[in-house]
């Protein structure tokens, strides 16, 4: 029975390919494939932005939208039609493009931006059979798509001809740049220990339980400073806060999409938010065990449903972090990219190498947490010598 | 010639045209990366994935980014006043043919045209890796020692210089 419910979405598609003539069916498969993951996805960005705006909401003490509901009705349900109204006001507002814009580069930046975003849905296992594309190179095709994003903020930005725009676009690009490098180091790691880049092949090689706890890479020493990594590189890979330098609404307005509006301004919103769906998606493959449930006893949840759980919660903490961080400066930026997060992957690496490669017992859990507790004290007591940081102090009369 | 292998050829020498005959410089960085992308879906349709996959890593995300950073570092994006082609073309299209003649010339008699294709094996990225890890193992340490090295320069040139007293 479980079983059936498990591979629900995957009979359904064989179900419906068996009424199709043969010579259609890779074409018509692969259009279902890709049907789903817009709809799911795009959904689950329509529930996020409430979600997210309700959340913000309550750890700053406000309501958030309350009022859209059922329409011509008085049913509000906590602002849930906000989505859709949001949807209906971004497609019907006025597109305006400055004069002084380059107008090819400036019409394809947002289209350039999505595409890639999209694609890299491709490579993720949503749920047991149910990946658009296993391909052998998989991850490298993930961070190779995303790279691609890099350059069309550069497109928004240049080509606004506007220096709030270029600011921010300078911004991202710089940022993205320095954090993919320990976002891709930390993946490194997984690699290293599954010996594949296949993404089915790393959710696969986190498929056993151990006692109380699963076989996920985040319960190892080096798995769990490879996940911390990963996270705070997908964060400032997102643009989001405390890396949200690159929009910065109080110095430079809104950075590479200032000049953009209506639809296009949708798009941009909706790259980001699938963004940061796709890279919580690769973490939770990576080191959170894919679509496996956490205890053997719960496997009769099915595994889409699990990869999902997984990724509200994502995106859950993420929007927690965003209500409570500051904004970090510049040069705080590339200092914690360059200084701590890259030496801190490097050496992650060898400690990766080293479980590797002794047998397990206390010895190597010993061993393997020495190897992220030593760096990282060291590397943090290093940074900050002879910074003088002491708690502030604030003065307001009484 | 399959029909996708034309295609794209089409589109690669047509992104590498306009990024040598555009006159602005940015639009002649995109329309490069347009001939990147061609290059890389060639690489993937003759099923060479890792090379494919690291040509959009490489080069769109790291070599374009480059590129367009250093345009806008040196000049403004201003399109240039003077005619696009240099008063000397014909020149310049006598010795291209010349080294495009004695370069085609030189292939056709050598016997790098005579080898045989190797047949069709399928290169895994477990294929790859065994090869640079066994006999390709001196090549990558030497690559690997120097970008480490250039990578711990970067952040060296990166660091606050001690104000000395």
């Amino acid at each position: 029975m479980s079983d059936t419910f498990d591979q629900i979405f995957v009979s359904l598609k064989h179900w419906l390919l068996g009424y199709l003539p043969v010579w259609s069916q890779p074409v018509i498969s692969c259009l279902l494939s890709i049907a789903v993951i817009i709809v799911a996805f795009a959904t689950l960005f329509a529930i996020t932005t409430w979600l997210e705006r309700k959340g913000l909401a309550r750890i700053q003490n406000r309501y958030g939208p309350n009022r859209a509901g059922i329409p011509l009705t008085n049913i509000s349900l906590f602002g849930l039609g906000q989505p859709a109204a949001d949807g209906i006001k971004a497609l019907t507002k006025e597109d305006i493009v400055p004069f002084a814009a380059d107008k090819l580069v400036h019409f394809f930046a947002p289209v350039v931006l999505v595409i890639p975003v999209l694609l890299s849905y491709a490579v993720l296992p949503i749920g047991r059979n149910m990946v658009a594309v296993d391909m052998d190179a998989g991850l490298l095709f993930f961070f190779a798509v995303g790279a691609a994003t890099e350059l069309s903020v550069f497109m928004a930005g240049w080509s606004s001809r506007n220096k709030y725009a270029l600011l921010g676009a300078m911004r991202a690009i710089a940022q993205m740049v320095s954090y993919e490098i320990p976002l891709i180091l930390s993946s490194v790691s997984v690699i290293m220990m599954v010996g594949s880049l296949s993404t089915v092949k790393i959710v696969e090689a986190q498929s056993t339980y151990h006692g109380l706890l699963p076989d996920w890479f985040v319960f190892t020493p080096w798995g769990f400073a490879g996940f911390i990594l990963f996270m705070i590189s997908a964060l400032a890979e997102s643009n989001r806060s405390p890396f949200d330098l690159p929009e910065g609404e109080s110095e430079i307005v809104a950075g590479y999409f200032i000049e953009y509006s209506g639809f296009k301004f949708a798009l941009f919103f909706l790259a980001e938010y699938l963004g940061m769906f796709a890279i919580s998606g690769l973490g939770i493959t990576l080191f959170l065990g894919g679509w496996h449930a956490p205890f053997a006893w719960l496997t009769w949840i099915p595994s889409w449903a699990w990869f999902f759980i997984k990724l509200v919660t994502l995106v859950l903490i993420l929007i927690w972090i965003r209500g409570t961080v500051p904004r970090l400066r510049m040069d705080q930026l590339m200092n914690f990219a360059w200084k701590f997060m890259l030496p801190m992957a490097l050496l992650n690496l060898v400690g990766v190498a080293i479980w590797h490669f002794m047998t397990p017992g206390l010895p190597r859990w010993l061993v393997g947490f020495a190897l992220v507790v030593g760096p990282y004290l060291l590397l943090g007591r290093g940074l900050m010598a002879g910074k003088n940081l002491a708690k502030r102090t604030y003065r307001f009369a009484e | 010639m399959t029909l996708p292998f034309i295609i794209l050829a089409v589109l690669t020498i047509a992104a590498a045209v306009a990024a040598m005959s555009l006159r602005n410089l940015i639009h002649c960085a995109l329309a490069m990366v347009g001939a990147f992308g061609g290059l890389a879906a060639l690489y993937l349709q003759l099923d060479a994935q890792f090379v494919g996959f690291t040509q959009i890593l490489v080069y769109i995300g790291a070599v374009a980014i480059l590129i367009v950073f250093a345009i806008l570092l040196t000049r403004g994006g201003q399109v240039p006043e003077k005619a696009l082609f240099s008063s000397s073309w014909i020149w310049g299209v006598l010795v291209t043919v010349a080294v495009f003649g004695t370069l085609a010339w030189t292939i056709k008699n050598s016997f790098a045209s005579q080898r045989v294709p190797a047949e069709r094996v399928e290169a895994t990225v477990k294929e790859i890796g065994d090869a640079l890890m066994t006999k390709f193992v001196l090549p990558l340490e030497v690559i690997g020692l120097l970008l480490t090295a250039a990578l711990i320069g970067a952040v060296i040139i990166a660091m606050r210089d001690e104000v000395k007293k």
